[in-house]
Formats: C-alpha cells, sequence, structure tokens
C-alpha cells in the first residue's frame, strides 16, 4: 500500500499536474489533498478538474471553507498589516475567480478523514487537528505537545499542513506527526521545487515508511500567468526564487532565520 | 458595572504555553508603564532557580506543554539563565522576554549553541519603548535606549533575530509614523530585517500612576464571549510558575485570586475573568504570544 499526500495547492495547478504524475509513476494506490486549494497562484477553477480526474481525496482547509462560504478573509491567522494586505490581494483574486460550483464543492469538504493503514490510525487534518487554522512549525512544536495530540485524538499518524514547509517528527509507540508540505509555492529554501509525502508499508519493517518527494514543474510558466493576471510582483519573485517574500511574520525564529527575507 | 455572578468564567483548554516568572519582579530598570512595578528594590516575587525551573519542565511534560515563556523583572538578572534556556531548548521552544540591556557576548555564544544544537526556536523579546531615546527613555530610564538597541545589534551579530516588543505609549493617529521610524530606526542599527510586536499598555502597577487604571465598567461579560474565539485569551492555554506558587497569566500575578496552585496540576481549574486586564485581553488578543506584528505601509502595487 503506498498514499501520496499533497499539501495546499494554492492555485498551483501546474505543480499540482506535476505532482500528480509523479504519484502515478510510483504507483501509489490513493491520492489525498490536505487543503488550501486556493490562494496566491493563478486561475482558480483549473485546480478543480485535476483534483476530479485524478480521484483525489480531499479535506476542507481554512481558505477553502472562506471561498466555500464566501466569507470576506481567509482565515489564514496572520497577525501583521503588511502580510494581511498580500493575503487579502490573493483572496479577492482567489474569490472571484471560482465558479459557483467550485466555491459549492470546497465548502462541503470534509474537515478531517481517518482510516486504518495497516495497524495505525491514521488522521488528516489541514492545520492541526484541534484547529483547522493553526500553525504547528517543527521548531514551536515540543514532542510531547505532539505526543497529547496523537493521544487526544486518537491518532497513531497524524498528517497536516497549512504553513507551508514540510516536517516529521517520530513520537512514542511507533506513532508519527508529518506536516506534508505544499505544492502550492516553494518553501522559502532558495529553491523552486515544492514538495508531497509518500507514506508505503514496507513489508520488511514493521513501522510504515515516510518519504518527502520534491517536485519540479513549469514554474516559468505559472510565473507568466501569475503576471499576466496581475498578481503582485513579489509572489513572483518567490515563484522563481523560492524565499519567501510575504507571510513572514508568522514564523518563528528558526524558520525564519533559515530564509532569506 | 459588572456582577460577580455576571462574571463569565474561562476553562484550560489545553496548557500550550507555560511561563516562568523567572526573575521574580526583580528588574534593573524601572519602567513609568511596568504593570508589575518592577524594580530593582522590588522583591515581592523571587528569582526561580534552575532546580525549581526544571521540576515543572519534567511536570510539563505529562500535560503536554507546547512551548515555554520566561519572563521578570529582567530574566538575565538570574544568574543561572543561560543554563534554564540551556536545558529548556531540550525539552521544547523556549522564549525570553528582556531589556536586552544586561546581555553578554559569553552568554550569547553559549545560547547561540544550544539554539544550533536544539530542534527547536529560541526567540528573544526586546522591549523598547519608542524608536528615539526622546520617546524611549522617559518611559524606561535615562540611556536606556542606547544601551537596548546595543542589546538587539549584539543579539543580531550573534545570528538572533530579536522581536522588538514595544507597548504603545503613543496616540493611534500616530501609530503609522511611529512604527515605521522604528523600523528605519532598527535597519540603521543593523538589524535588516526587524520583527516588531506592539502591545496595549496595561492599566495596572506603574501604569495605573503615569495614567489611569481600569474603568469599573471595563470588565469581560458573559455576553461579550458570545461568538467570541476563547483562544485568543491567554487563560485558556497558559499558566505561569512563579516562586510563590503557579498563576493563571503573566499579567495578574499580584492578583490574589490569579493564584491557582502550588503545581501544576493544581492549577488547572477554571479562571474568572474578573479583572480590567482581561478587559485588555479580550480586545486585543494573543497580547502574551510571540507573533510579530510590522506594521509597514503596504507596498505601492505598479498597476
Amino acid at each position: 500500500m503506498r498514499l501520496a499526500f499533497f499539501g495546499g495547492i494554492y492555485n498551483n495547478y501546474l505543480a499540482l499536474d506535476s505532482a500528480i504524475r509523479d504519484a502515478k509513476q510510483r504507483g501509489v494506490d490513493a491520492i489525498y489533498c490536505l487543503g488550501d486549494m486556493g490562494a496566491f497562484g493563478p486561475h482558480p477553477d483549473r485546480v478543480f478538474p485535476l483534483l476530479n480526474e485524478n480521484k483525489v481525496h480531499c479535506i476542507q482547509g481554512n481558505y477553502d471553507n472562506s471561498i466555500g462560504n464566501e466569507l470576506n478573509d481567509c482565515q489564514c491567522g496572520y497577525t501583521d498589516p503588511r502580510d494581511n494586505y498580500f493575503a487579502e490581494i490573493s483572496y479577492a483574486y482567489t474569490l472571484q475567480n471560482t465558479s459557483q460550483e467550485n466555491r459549492t464543492f470546497l465548502k462541503k469538504l470534509p474537515t478531517e478523514i481517518r482510516f486504518d493503514f495497516g495497524e495505525h490510525r491514521v488522521l488528516l487534518c489541514h492545520g492541526s487537528p484541534r484547529r483547522m487554522n493553526e500553525f504547528l512549525w517543527q521548531s514551536t512544536c515540543s514532542t510531547h505537545f505532539l505526543e497529547t495530540l496523537a493521544d487526544e485524538h486518537e491518532a497513531d499518524i497524524i498528517l497536516a499542513t497549512h504553513t507551508g514547509i514540510k516536517w516529521h517528527r517520530k513520537l512514542s509507540a511507533g506513532r508519527h506527526f508529518v506536516n506534508v508540505g505544499v505544492l502550492g509555492r516553494p518553501e522559502n529554501d532558495g529553491t523552486p521545487l515544492v514538495w508531497y509525502t509518500l507514506l508505503e508499508q514496507d513489508p520488511s519493517a514493521d513501522e510504515p515508511v515516510l518519504e518527502f518527494i520534491p517536485v519540479e514543474y513549469d514554474y516559468r510558466r505559472l510565473a507568466a500567468e501569475m503576471a499576466s493576471e496581475n498578481l503582485p510582483d513579489e509572489f513572483i519573485q518567490t515563484v522563481h526564487n523560492g524565499w519567501w517574500t510575504t507571510c513572514l511574520e508568522v514564523l518563528p525564529a528558526k524558520e525564519r532565520v533559515a530564509g532569506k527575507f | 458595572m459588572t456582577h460577580a455572578a455576571d462574571t463569565p468564567a474561562v476553562s484550560l483548554h489545553h496548557l500550550d504555553q507555560l511561563w516562568f516568572q523567572v526573575a521574580g519582579t526583580l528588574c534593573n530598570l524601572t519602567c513609568d508603564h511596568c504593570f508589575i512595578s518592577c524594580s530593582p528594590q522590588n522583591d515581592s516575587f523571587g528569582l526561580l532557580s534552575l532546580e525549581q525551573v526544571r521540576k515543572r519542565l519534567q511536570e510539563s511534560v505529562a500535560l503536554g506543554v507546547k512551548e515555554y515563556y520566561f519572563t521578570g523583572g529582567e530574566p538575565f538578572l538570574n544568574r543561572e539563565m543561560v543554563e534554564i534556556l540551556e536545558e529548556t531548548l531540550q525539552y521544547g521552544p523556549a522564549t525570553v522576554l528582556t531589556n536586552g540591556t544586561v546581555l553578554k557576548d559569553e552568554w550569547l555564544n553559549r545560547l547561540r549553541a544550544a539554539a544550533n544544537a536544539s530542534l527547536f526556536s529560541l526567540e528573544f523579546r526586546v522591549s523598547i519603548d519608542g524608536f528615539s531615546p526622546e520617546t524611549n527613555d522617559p518611559i524606561r530610564g535615562a540611556g536606556t535606549f542606547d544601551r537596548a538597541m546595543k542589546g538587539v545589534v549584539r543579539l543580531v551579530d550573534h545570528g538572533f533575530l530579536p522581536i522588538i516588543t514595544a507597548a504603545r505609549t503613543w496616540a493611534d493617529t500616530e501609530e503609522t509614523a511611529v512604527v515605521n521610524q522604528f523600523v528605519d530606526t532598527l535597519r540603521k542599527a543593523g538589524y535588516s530585517r526587524p520583527r516588531l510586536k506592539i502591545l496595549p499598555t496595561l492599566q495596572l502597577g506603574a501604569e495605573e500612576n503615569r495614567t489611569h487604571g481600569y474603568r469599573e465598567d471595563e470588565r469581560v461579560t458573559a455576553e461579550m464571549l458570545q461568538d467570541f474565539d476563547i483562544d485568543h485569551l491567554i487563560c485558556s492555554h497558559s499558566r505561569i510558575v512563579t516562586d510563590r506558587g503557579v498563576y493563571v497569566c503573566p499579567i495578574l500575578i499580584e492578583a490574589d485570586d490569579a493564584r491557582l496552585g502550588d503545581s501544576l496540576d493544581d492549577s488547572l481549574d477554571d479562571f474568572k475573568l474578573a479583572h480590567g486586564a482581561c478587559f485588555t485581553c479580550y480586545q486585543y488578543g494573543a497580547i502574551c504570544s510571540n507573533s510579530s506584528h510590522q506594521l509597514t505601509q503596504p507596498p505601492e502595487r505598479s498597476s
């Protein structure tokens, strides 16, 4: 059994297409997306046919909840006015360019998915099991905190996204917490790559095997389309060079210092 | 006026943040707006030893505490502060709230090494209350602006990105100008990507004399909590360890009803929002957490 988990797509249908092809080449049995289909990139409606045609099982992120319910903002949880300024541009663009049919699709998405993977109980959520828009960064979560999340939410493998940066922590009793990364934009590491996560059962080992998979895609085309849609230059720079230029103030010290801005 | 019967209580959802009043009320400065009137002479709360902190760190594991915060007074007046942070970083993320005026290279070298070796973030929050000596020093004391800025530069030189924390002692209408000048000053001093957090003043302690206390109608009512996200209130996810027991939050350690117990396990009960400071927490939310708010003018769009 081999499963693929995608994080936020942020309208990046080109990366989504590449990730789906990559996952299929690896022979995955199913693909899951942990929410936030919109934001940041161009042409929101181009994401949905790819999700539908490839039977991607989706849960609702805060962005999807906002677009689906036509709220006034994305509920991303930013605290800084400059970050919110850019978030508002993305949100207005995405809301305006998401069809009624797709808004309804987003509105109806479940907020979590649970299933068994061998002996392990898997829980998929967007931010955290307790709050859709909670940021769980690697450097701000003690291991005992993650243990209590796994205890309280009765899960052995918790998979989340929302922050935009992948990470994995092994917990006690063969349990795991995983942030699966995002397909929507690079993860502030100076490369244009985006990432998803593979989970498979290794017959020779008791433990499931987790692997982060880099995805190359036509980021120059994405950047050109963002420019023609009049999306901010700051976003386009990130697509090209991999450094975040916005949403910076929510980053904790360790993640912030690893970036350029 | 709010009657006691109307005072809503907040239950602890999960102990995410464990604070330590690690320097008690001892501070090398005597700021006019300090909500617990810390000073070189105020010994109403004492220092916490490494051993006392260690005991609570151990106790915090079973409670699933997510991150740790250290405040005072001035934490670096505690001679065990470096060891305390080094040990904490083995448990989880640590944040220390300092005035930046007493930092030594030797300590920062050790803390840089501890932060590099840890999975977790070490955050410094440095209090400065204006972008110049003219605005800061009347509140924090003569010479404190220059000393704190030297501390900021020292932290930056050691690879840290301190969050500069300023209490809003200016008029709302001046906010954008003040903050932009603040950012500019920090950049000129060599801090190329300053993080800034603006806090409301709390009408307690010395601030009560500088301006005024809370009015009796400045209280949280049950009605105000309808449709309110209770996670914005620190008492829903935090407690603070002092040498006199465990209190509900860092703001209220001088209030008798804020002392909840001797150990963390004893201190998990509901807390009634009976104080004026609860009203400020309600109004502004998350005032004690780390998210920085860098209020700069949004860039002009080219088209």
